[in-house]
């Protein structure tokens, strides 16, 4: 009973998805939490269910984390259809080393795993040092506008796509941990066990839905190495109740893992190799927006490189993670100390481990902008005229009764269309009140139900 | 420099207030964002407003920025009550600052607010009267 959902239940075949957050319309009740914590904008509320606006969700997670009825969920089990894999890798994120209690060693968590049904799973700490020392490398190496951007938040990522554009040519194009891992891994394990590589399946057990998007609609390459990605809620129980006392199972032999690997689960475990003068660790949303707002009016080019997360403290806080981020990240810290943060190879090292290896890869990422007002730049005008003449005229204290997150956006749904100015539920008791109009002659919105409804004539 | 079918809007900035400066920049870059005007314009504009609104933060009283949307151009009017600038030429230089030590020790006053205006728009006027006032006209065109 205690299988980890690998080739069972759901076979979704992957596809590139623009997004990876899904609501189930037939669940959701209407409750506005999720349209109040979105920190874009991109979620309305309309006849009761909440529905996203695709181009400007960047795939936080804020909302599956407010979401009472369980309504959202992230694309989960992209699993492309195991069962035609020989040979079944997992990689978990290092996130999930702190998930667990106290003497729970890594060993023991990846000797879990492989009880659960994967052939065999591989920890990725010592990739995430390989990609410190290509970090390291490029910016050395760099002549371009300053800073870099780190490339590892997939919700960053997308946030520079939907607002900012312009920085794209700044993100730092290196190969993440889990993709260098992966094709690594795969010709080892080709070889070892004389498979055809497509017989190998590479499984990545993500903290996040954006890291699930990563791979289903991988920005920068045409096809991920990695095969199928599963949340790592999604597999805690199981791994739970198959821990083994100690070791690694049969095997018995200890992971060779990197405590400079291991900080990538915290904030500030991608600068190790950088000097700490020239190069900022942002977290949370805010600051990231913050942040980027600055490099954007260019007052940050002194630095070399910014790692921008956008959950508090990097990816311990993901919202598809169990435990508290605070615990998994003390956690985390005391598998640090037992790891030591001496990096496994010398600078010297670390610069040929760059130039024989492709770590640099074709960025093509391309803006994600939420298309004007109107193609025509005078008609665009206009609406925007109009946008804020309906600003104006709105009560301006962000009620949501509308069902859009704030008076502005309200005004921009109702110029693009998408909501109608009797929406706004002060608007229409206002002129009640002033008896211009009654109560008859407002219009039911769209997808609300009238009082009548249903009833026989 | 009025045109029919421009959209107008006034910000205010108050001098001294570095938590909000930068916030008439954004909310100008999100107006043209939602019109669809070209990313390297955006930042063009962001800049230049950015720039310009620093300036009244460090050095005046208060002071107001009007931004004019044509379907051709940008047109930023930067009015405000301060000390002026007494000699444009000189201020024009990049280094050359006014800023006290310790606008600069908060990184400001690099002397790079106007030259940076300069480079990032097409056309810029300033007249200032000493004790008076200055009013930085800015157009960036598509």
């Amino acid at each position: 009973m205690d299988q980890l959902p690998c080739g069972s239940a759901k076979k979704t075949m992957m596809k590139r998805e623009s997004i990876s957050i899904r609501i189930d319309t037939a669940r959701c009740d209407g409750d506005m939490a999720c349209m109040r914590v979105c920190p874009t904008e991109a979620i309305r509320v309309r006849g009761s269910k909440a529905r996203i606006i695709e181009s400007r969700c960047i795939t936080c997670g804020e909302c599956i984390r407010v979401c009472q009825t369980r309504a959202i969920s992230a694309v989960t089990a992209s699993f492309a259809d195991v069962s035609r894999f020989d040979y079944v890798v997992a990689l978990p994120s290092p996130v999930l080393y702190g998930q667990f209690g106290r003497g729970v060693t890594p060993d023991r968590i990846l000797a879990a795993l492989e009880k659960g049904g994967f052939d065999c799973a591989c920890d990725l700490t010592l990739a995430c040092e390989a990609v410190n020392a290509a970090i390291e490398q490029y910016v050395r190496r760099y002549r371009g506008p300053r800073p870099l951007i780190s490339c590892f938040c997939p919700t960053a990522i997308r946030l520079i796509q939907v607002r900012y554009p312009e920085l794209l040519e700044q993100v730092l194009p290196i190969e993440s941990p889990k993709e260098f891992m992966a094709r690594e891994i795969r010709k080892t394990k080709a070889r070892e066990l004389r498979l055809r590589e497509d017989r190998i399946g590479i499984v990545y057990l993500t903290p996040c839905p954006a890291k699930m998007l990563d791979i289903v609609g991988h920005p920068s390459k045409e096809k991920s190495d990695i095969d199928g990605v599963i949340a790592i809620s999604d597999i805690y129980r199981t791994v739970l109740s198959l821990l083994p006392i100690s070791g690694r199972g049969e095997h018995g032999e200890r992971t060779r893992m990197s405590g400079v690997g291991m900080s990538w689960a915290i904030l500030g475990g991608q600068t190790t190799f950088l000097k700490p003068e020239n190069c900022l660790a942002v977290d949370g949303l805010r600051n990231v927006v913050r942040i980027l707002n600055d490099i954007e009016i260019g007052k940050l080019r002194d630095v070399d490189y910014v790692e921008c997360h956008t959950c508090p403290d990097g990816c311990v806080s993901g919202s598809l993670l169990v435990e508290n981020p605070y615990v998994a990240r003390a956690r985390i810290l005391g598998i640090l100390g037992q790891l030591g943060t001496k990096p496994c190879r010398s600078e010297r090292e670390r610069a040929e481990l760059y130039e024989s290896e492709d770590f640099v890869v074709e960025r093509r990422l391309t803006a994600q902008l939420q298309g004007p007002l109107d193609l025509d730049v005078s008609r665009a005008i206009g609406k925007i005229r109009r946008l804020e003449e309906i600003r104006q005229s709105l009560p301006n204290i962000n009620c949501g009764a509308c069902g859009a997150p704030s008076c502005a956006a309200f005004a921009e749904d109702v110029v693009r269309e998408e909501a109608q100015l009797s929406d706004c539920v002060l608007l229409a008791l206002e002129q009640l009140r002033s008896g211009q109009t009654k109560v008859w002659d407002v219009p039911p919105a769209e997808g609300h139900s009238t009082p009548d409804e249903g009833k026989e004539p | 420099m009025t045109e029919e079918g421009a959209f107008r809007r006034n910000f205010e900035v108050l001098g001294e207030d570095f938590y909000n400066a930068g916030r008439v920049s954004t909310e100008i870059k999100e107006i043209l964002q939602q019109v669809g005007v070209a990313a390297t314009t955006v930042r063009r504009v962001a800049i230049a407003a950015y720039e310009a609104e620093m300036n009244v933060v460090m050095y005046a009283r208060r002071g107001t920025v009007c931004l004019e949307l044509t379907p051709e151009l940008v047109h930023l009017l930067v009015r405000d009550e301060g000390p002026g600038i007494e000699d444009i030429e000189l201020a024009m230089q990049e280094g050359y600052s006014t800023a006290t030590e310790r606008m600069r020790e908060m990184g400001f006053g690099a002397g790079m607010g106007l030259p940076n205006i300069q480079k990032n728009s097409d056309r810029l006027v300033i007249h200032s009267t000493a004790g008076v006032g200055t009013e930085v006209e800015i157009e960036v065109r598509f």
